[in-house]
């Protein structure tokens, strides 16, 4: 508990830190020196917390406390007192004091818990610095966790995932992610094959001993075929951790005027796009995310798509047509109050190639429209929300997000990571062909050992160059 | 008395060591305690085995004694592994124990520049922190440019049989008593190791019809590159099988605090691959038997060697051990087994050529750099006999890297993680064993050889035909299309194999993992030595594998060029878990790919000396 609480406070102090800087990575930026930042939503809640970590931590805050010596207490443990700028006292508050290594950053820090508000908080960093501390940069605390060990790559990558979570599922995977779970699957799955490599490695050196186990062709086939599927599984749930990380995204497609901006309002709640009744108005394709069972949707209105010889115009439609190909869902929109034209029969076609929802809108109005029998479609109108839900359920069904479980499951959260699951799930595949056309073991041994490289490199275990370049890139560690 | 070069100790590494120096053209004194037990074999009758077979070849093609010596030396062979991949099989041969060392004493004998005198160091004489000579336990001095130690385990060594405990090296020959201390005062640091050897049986008091015959191969096999088989394969000695029981097991458990391991008699570290027979029964309790071998030594005397049942048991306890045994209920001992312990230096003081990096000019090999096993000491004998040359004509020294043979595995391993118990070569210390074969040694290591002139002109040219043979081979097998007959068909049929599309080249019917050069012979006679062959068998069919291999090391390769420079503070790397710092200071290693075996050292302390790397070093570039 006490863990999941000092990662929010980094967190929330690191999406400060993210959305204040616009200096990032500067030149001389130094790993060693102490470093401070508000490590709180600023103006959120009565208290704000100031993080110092480095290991001047302590003699930095002792200069300007008024209260226990902090360079003689425990470790862990909190202090009551004042904060003082030369005799004058700026506030009344609560110190910890963690001592290396057993913290985040595996430094000593401070944590300076302030009552005063906005422009308080502020005086009390500023004095921080004035004694020695520096600003932290973006992702400074979190690099620190990483650079000392205290952290692998997939937890860091986890943090980063926090930083940018927007919904609370995606903030639960990424914890989960933050707590090692990924990693302890990953190492099971490496586990496992080790036993296999030793296995075999038995088996070649001590040839003529009946001491080991004898790997066969049998016995090689069961075991990959299970982490074959373990694998699997884990790429399939990765999907789900796209969902979860990236959202839904959802177009809206259909003829001009059918309702399109109307709908993504009513999802919305919000006058978000501009909606009148002359055709053409939503000329640019309209970006809004809504929540949806905690999942978020990535709402896409496009422009109305008909032949069009307005120039302007037709960007947007040529741009609506390519959002078709790209968005994971289609909502297509039709109206009610009029005979389906050529281009609704287009549109129809095309979506139909892809997970799509036909909503047919303005059933307040007289109905003219005939659809072909074998499509199924929701009726509704946006005037009167009315249809609405209805759409929202076939959502959630489409893609189970009522039984999407951030608790239970690990979810492999970027590219990097499926990849290297990829790659190592390919090399158990390739040492399975070879087993059937019954190339030696030792040989085929190269594939096996791969893919517990691959996994070990995707928890930081196994050193790989590029994991420089992905930390230059990933923590702004500068030039 | 001055020398070029000085070798201390004739075993293994010591013969390979003054060999090679003596025909580089050095100067050189082989000391040795007694001339009569140069290329001794205290242990295993047995030269070869799984990867050690491998590191004999490649020594050959570098150019060194061993494999000749073996090949003339014999009286079974052996391919190990033969049913697995090509990677892994091995030559291992039983060597006859007077022979070999006879056959390695002429071959010195023989060798320029090589001059051999019995005598016993004490003493080394360093000044300016570099080597100028040795003390004899006599007093006498004599002086050298470059020294190397190859002490075996001859340094202050104990025999230990149960609670008796007597001072000596093997066959109750003397110690050196002061060599190890006078090193650690110059900054050497030494620790204890321990290895152990199984008793020896007399030969007509063994009932072999209770034991299992093991045969040699029916087929000819050398070590040598440059050499026609000696021996005949009609006419080989047979070892033999035998099994421990539940009575031996019993024996053993009840008088465990006898032995010499178990009553705390032994301060050393012995090694885990090779364990006593007491360590295997308390390891592995469920099992219910272990596997021993009998093996004849020599053809000249009649003593068995017991492989698999080394012990510190004492004298009494042994007795009632064999005599457990089916087959050896009426066994004479002639030589009771024991365990030995022996000073040795931390290899982690060493650099990848072998010199030490507390005195200038001193090289270690074999057992004194914390190793076991004729082969791997040979194997490091060679090189530091090579690089001392080098190092005394200030040319650059021969660094085998790991993609190169089992001798670089062999030497960046101990340069770079130390041992703290004797070392012994596995395949799987390997990991570009699928390059590093037995059939591909010469091609691998001749051309080195050339360079760094270790071998004769004829040695060179065996390499260069080999080469120009697999060439014509493969220009054959891709010329030569099969005709998709009736009677080829039926050959295909027969064998349950997939008909291939008409007129296929023979290189890619070969591709096929069912495919065999035997069975392209039937249809033209592929009219080529057996080790072209086999060879370019090897190299069609798994060229997959072969590729993959090629890719990792590459991979390696690249993380090898990134240099550390010398001068690197590691105290200025600021944030290294402090066991990395410690090992980084230590160890130094030359680049970032050293850097990320060294164990202790973790990726993430690896990243942030890459980082570090790139700031402090990248400025002027």
């Amino acid at each position: 508990m006490g863990f999941y609480i000092s990662y929010q406070q980094i967190i929330s102090r690191e999406i400060f830190l993210c959305y204040n800087t616009h200096e990032k990575g500067s030149a001389n930026m130094n790993d060693n020196d102490t470093i401070v930042a508000i490590s709180s939503a600023m103006g959120k809640g009565a208290i704000s917390i100031i993080r110092l970590s480095g290991e001047n931590s302590i003699s930095i805050v002792n200069k300007i406390f008024k209260g226990k010596d902090l360079s003689k207490v425990q470790s862990h443990t909190i202090h009551y007192g004042f904060i003082v700028d030369e005799e004058k006292e700026i506030d009344e508050v609560l110190v910890s004091v963690m001592l290396a290594p057993k913290t985040y950053t595996t430094e000593d820090i401070v944590e300076i818990n302030c009552h005063g508000g906005i422009s308080t908080t502020n005086k009390v960093l500023e004095l921080v610095i004035k004694n020695g501390a520096r600003l932290a940069e973006p992702g400074e605390f979190t690099k620190r966790a990483f650079l000392n060990g205290r952290i692998n790559l997939v937890e860091a990558e986890a943090v980063g995932d926090l930083i940018a979570a927007k919904s609370e599922k995606q903030r639960a995977v990424a914890i989960n992610g933050v707590n090692g779970r990924l990693t302890k699957l990953i190492s099971k799955q490496r586990t496992i094959l080790l036993d296999l490599l030793a296995n075999i490695a038995v088996n070649i050196d001590y040839p003529e001993y009946d001491d080991a186990l004898v790997v066969t062709e049998e016995y090689l086939k069961e075991k990959l075929t299970n982490i074959k599927l373990d694998l699997e599984i884990l790429l399939e749930n990765a999907k789900i951790g796209k969902i979860i990380k990236s959202g839904i995204d959802i177009a809206i497609v259909g003829r001009p005027n059918v309702g399109k901006s109307s709908l993504l309002n009513a999802f919305l709640n919000e006058d978000k796009a501009i909606v009148t009744d002359i055709s053409g108005t939503t000329r640019d394709i309209i970006e809004a995310t809504t929540n949806l069972n905690g999942i978020e949707i990535n709402l896409i209105d496009t422009a109305g798509i008909r032949k069009t010889d307005d120039l302007v115009e037709k960007i947007g439609v040529d741009k609506s047509k390519k959002i078709i190909d790209t968005a994971d869902l289609i909502i297509l929109v039709l109206n009610n109050n009029e005979l389906l034209t050529k281009e609704d029969e287009e549109l129809l076609q095309k979506v139909s190639k892809k997970p799509h929802i036909i909503f047919v809108n303005k059933n307040d109005l007289a109905k003219k429209l005939e659809l072909p029998k074998n499509i199924k479609s929701i009726m509704g109108n946006t005037q009167e929300l009315n249809g609405l839900e209805a759409l929202k359920k076939e959502i959630i069904t489409m893609y189970n997000l009522d039984k999407i479980d951030e608790k239970d499951s690990t979810y492999l959260s970027n590219i990097r990571q499926i990849n290297l699951v990829k790659e190592a799930l390919e090399e158990i595949n390739i040492a399975l062909t070879d087993l059937s056309n019954h190339i030696p073991i030792d040989m085929l041994e190269i594939h096996i050992r791969s893919s517990w490289e691959k996994l070990g490199i995707l928890i930081g275990e196994n050193y790989e160059d590029e994991l420089i370049d992905k930390l230059f890139k990933n923590f702004c560690l500068g030039k | 008395m001055k020398y070029d070069i000085i070798v201390v100790g004739g075993g293994h590494a010591g013969c390979e060591a003054s060999h090679i120096a003596g025909f580089m053209g050095k100067k050189t004194l082989l000391i040795t305690m007694n001339k009569q037990n140069i290329a001794d074999m205290p242990c295993n009758p047995s030269i070869g085995g799984t990867a050690k077979g491998i590191i004999v070849r490649d020594i050959d093609a570098l150019g060194g004694l061993m494999g000749k010596i073996a090949d003339k030396s014999h009286f079974q062979m052996k391919m190990l592994n033969s049913k697995k991949g090509p990677a892994v099989q091995s030559l291992r041969c039983q060597a006859d124990k007077k022979l070999y060392p006879r056959n390695m004493l002429a071959a010195l004998e023989e060798t320029s520049n090589l001059e051999i005198m019995e005598g016993l160091v004490e003493d080394i004489i360093v000044k300016n922190n570099k080597i100028e000579g040795i003390i004899l336990n006599n007093k006498e001095k004599i002086f050298c440019d470059a020294l190397i130690l190859t002490t075996g385990t001859y340094l202050k060594s104990n025999i230990l049989r149960g609670a008796k405990n007597t001072k000596g090296g093997p066959h109750g020959e003397g110690r050196s008593n002061f060599l190890s201390d006078n090193l650690r005062k110059l900054g050497f640091t030494i620790q204890r190791l321990k290895t152990g050897t199984p008793p020896r049986i007399k030969k007509d008091s063994i009932d072999f019809s209770k034991c299992q015959e093991e045969l040699g191969d029916h087929k000819y096999y050398t070590f040598s590159h440059d050499d026609e088989p000696f021996y005949d394969i009609d006419k080989q000695e047979k070892c033999y099988l035998v099994y421990t029981n539940a009575k031996t097991h019993e024996i053993i458990l009840n008088n465990l605090d006898k032995s010499s391991m178990y009553g705390g008699y032994v301060t050393g570290i012995g090694p885990r691959y090779c364990p006593s027979i007491e360590d295997k029964i308390v390891r592995f309790k469920d099992k219910e038997r272990h596997q021993l071998f009998l093996e004849p030594e020599s053809k000249e005397y009649d003593e068995w060697y017991l492989q698999g049942f080394s012990t510190s048991m004492p004298e009494d306890i042994q007795e009632q051990m064999v005599h457990s045994l089916s087959g050896l209920e009426n066994a004479v001992i002639t030589k009771y087994a024991y365990a030995i312990e022996y000073d040795a230096i931390d290899p982690l003081q060493m650099k990848p050529s072998l010199e030490s990096k507390v005195v200038e000019n001193i090289f270690t090999a074999g057992q004194i750099n914390g190793t076991s096993g004729y082969e791997e000491a040979a194997g490091q004998g060679l090189i530091a006999g090579i690089n001392a040359v080098c190092k005394l004509n200030q040319t650059q020294p021969l660094i085998l890297k790991r993609n190169e043979s089992y001798i670089g595995v062999l030497i960046d391993d101990l340069v770079t993680k130390g041992t703290k118990e004797p070392y012994r070569m596995l395949t799987s210390r390997a990991e570009y064993r699928l390059l590093l074969r037995h059939d591909n040694a010469i091609l691998r290591l001749r051309p080195i050889a050339h360079k760094y002139q270790t071998i004769t002109d004829k040695m060179y040219q065996n390499y260069l035909n080999l080469v120009t043979d697999i060439e014509k081979l493969k220009k054959f097998l891709t010329n030569t299309k099969l005709e998709l007959t009736n009677e080829n068909k039926k050959l295909f049929i027969q064998n349950n194999y997939q008909l291939p599309p008409n007129k296929i080249s023979f290189l890619d019917l070969l591709k096929r993992p069912e495919i065999t050069m035997e069975f392209l012979n039937q249809f033209t006679n592929i009219d080529f030595p057996i080790n072209v062959k086999e060879e370019v068998e090897i190299e069609i069919k798994y060229e997959g594998y072969i590729k993959k291999t090629e890719k990792e090391i590459s991979k390696m390769l690249k993380l090898e060029e990134k240099q550390i420079p010398s001068d690197i503070d590691y105290q200025k790397v600021k944030n290294l878990a402090s066991e990395a710092r410690q090992k980084l200071e230590q160890i130094r290693p030359l680049s970032i790919g050293q850097a990320a075996r060294i164990s202790g050292v973790n990726p993430a302390d690896i990243s942030i000396l890459a980082v570090y790397l790139k700031r402090e070093y990248s400025k002027d570039e």
